[in-house]
């Protein structure tokens, strides 16, 4: 079963639907005790990094992710801003992430971008694989998701980097070490795309 | 990656819903013609793996009501892709209230003539890229371009451009242009109007209103600068002898005939 951690910063009801419709069971909860004790888990996020940790700190679920992440080895899913918390931290505030795997949040660099892009970052983009990860096989040379963020990732060492997207240049869509994974995108808004994604997040078995 | 990849632009339709929760059209924000059922609609919508989605409950405001949330959360339980929605958001709670539905984005429009900004506390705790303003422009003879807002009923005292300035610098992700005067009239998109304040705000913009073919939605972008296009009647078509017809251009038409024609380098 997928816990979804429920921390008041994400939006719960449309990964719940598509799980559903996958006929994944999943529960959704933010006690840590729930989250220590989760075959598998997902955060997700919506907002400002600085906001996102405090929740989870308001939640007491900062620690209990941890334990479960690096002591339970329990397979982990962050998606968009649930994906960036795993890292250090953010350029967009203050607030140290979860430090999970190595790297920073930054924010689009528009000296890089050609002046009719925007930021937000809002729409479709074909994603790449940068090298094998678990979920590789949930990545066809079609695949696109849906992609809303102002920030994206950057991970100290390239093997953390297993996904690529563009948008003005090419940025880390996706990151990966061990049982701990995190998409850019969101998957339960990227239709097939998405829902093969999650998918192969609930056949996962890590070795 | 070796070359620019593909550059993907949304196309977006737009579902206007009336107060007993109906599809309809409308031209030029008056005349309505019943479509039918909203969630079947999504559905099929959904089915074609369209972009994304615009939800606008257009009675809300007018009937000084909050958003169906019912209906919205059947809509959104059929959609494997974003939707925005808006119409008679005129607090906090409703705009948190929307989300808990699975919404993607708040669109707001008729609370921009109100004295409580909604803009700037949700933008801070909910994020830009989560608010959507929504500007319906109308000419208005000798006074040049006019924001009507109640259904296009009420007119903002600042001009659209200054109107859009304001509302990015409070932290508004994205803002749609809807032209009251194409709605519904498959004349084309109002490309100098889209362009005027493409020009002038750092965040997509999103044209709405005329769209006539997939032709168009490549002008909008390309002369008037904006990010997405949306549309309304271009996707559902009606007539008395064959009912409704539901559609969406097919992925590869999109490829072929809008995102390759749109390529920056």
């Amino acid at each position: 079963m997928i816990t979804i951690i429920d921390y008041d910063a994400g939006n719960i009801k449309s990964i719940v639907n598509m799980l559903r419709a996958l006929g994944v069971k999943s529960q959704i909860s933010g006690v840590a005790e729930d989250i220590v004790n989760a075959d598998k888990l997902i955060l997700p996020g919506v907002g400002h990094y600085d906001h996102g940790m405090r929740k989870l700190a308001e939640h007491g679920l900062i620690n209990a992710i941890k334990e479960a992440a690096q002591v339970k080895k329990t397979p982990l899913l962050g998606i968009c801003l649930g994906a960036q918390l795993l890292l250090r931290g953010s350029e967009e505030g203050n607030q140290s992430g979860l430090n999970l795997i190595d790297g920073d949040t930054v924010a689009f660099d528009r000296s890089r971008m050609d002046g009719k892009l925007r930021v937000p970052h809002m729409g479709w983009a074909d994603t790449e694989k940068l090298s094998d990860h678990a979920l590789s096989d949930a990545f066809p040379n079609d695949a696109r998701f849906y992609y809303v963020h102002s920030f994206h990732m950057k991970t100290d060492s390239p093997e953390t980097a297993v996904l690529s997207a563009y948008h003005g240049y090419a940025f880390t869509a996706g990151i990966a070490k061990g049982n701990i994974l995190g998409y850019q995108f969101h998957p339960e808004k990227s239709h097939k795309y998405g829902m093969g994604v999650l998918k192969a997040f609930s056949e996962w078995v890590p070795q | 990656m070796s070359a620019v990849p593909l550059r993907r632009v949304r196309i977006i339709p737009t579902l206007l819903i009336d107060r007993t929760g109906r599809l309809v059209k409308t031209v030029k924000f008056g005349k309505r013609t019943y479509i039918g059922d909203p969630i079947n609609a999504v559905k099929i919508f959904n089915r074609k793996e369209v972009d994304e989605l615009v939800l606008l409950d257009i009675d809300a405001t007018t009937d000084g009501r909050p958003p169906n949330y019912a209906l919205i959360e059947d809509i959104v339980s059929e959609a494997f892709m974003p939707v925005g929605y808006g119409g008679g958001i005129t607090h906090d709670d409703h705009i948190e209230a929307l989300y808990k539905c699975g919404i993607e984005k708040v669109i707001l429009s008729s609370c921009l003539s109100e004295e409580v900004d909604l803009i700037e506390p949700a933008a801070k705790r909910y994020g830009a890229q989560a608010i959507v303003a929504c500007l319906p422009i109308k000419k208005a003879f000798a006074r040049g371009q006019k924001v009507m807002l109640r259904s296009g009923t009420k007119a903002h005292k600042k001009t659209p451009l200054a109107l859009a300035q304001d509302v990015v610098a409070k932290g508004a992700g994205e803002i749609i242009v809807y032209s009251i005067d194409r709605d519904g009239t498959y004349s084309g998109y109002d490309i100098d109007l889209i362009k005027q304040i493409s020009d002038e705000v750092d965040v997509p913009v999103v044209a709405c209103g005329g769209a006539r073919n997939i032709e168009d939605f490549v002008t909008a972008i390309r002369d008037g600068g904006c990010s997405a296009v949306a549309a309304g009647s271009f996707f559902v078509y009606h007539s008395k002898t064959r009912g409704v017809l539901i559609s969406y251009p097919p992925a590869a038409d999109l490829v072929d005939r809008v995102f390759k024609k749109l390529a920056l380098t």
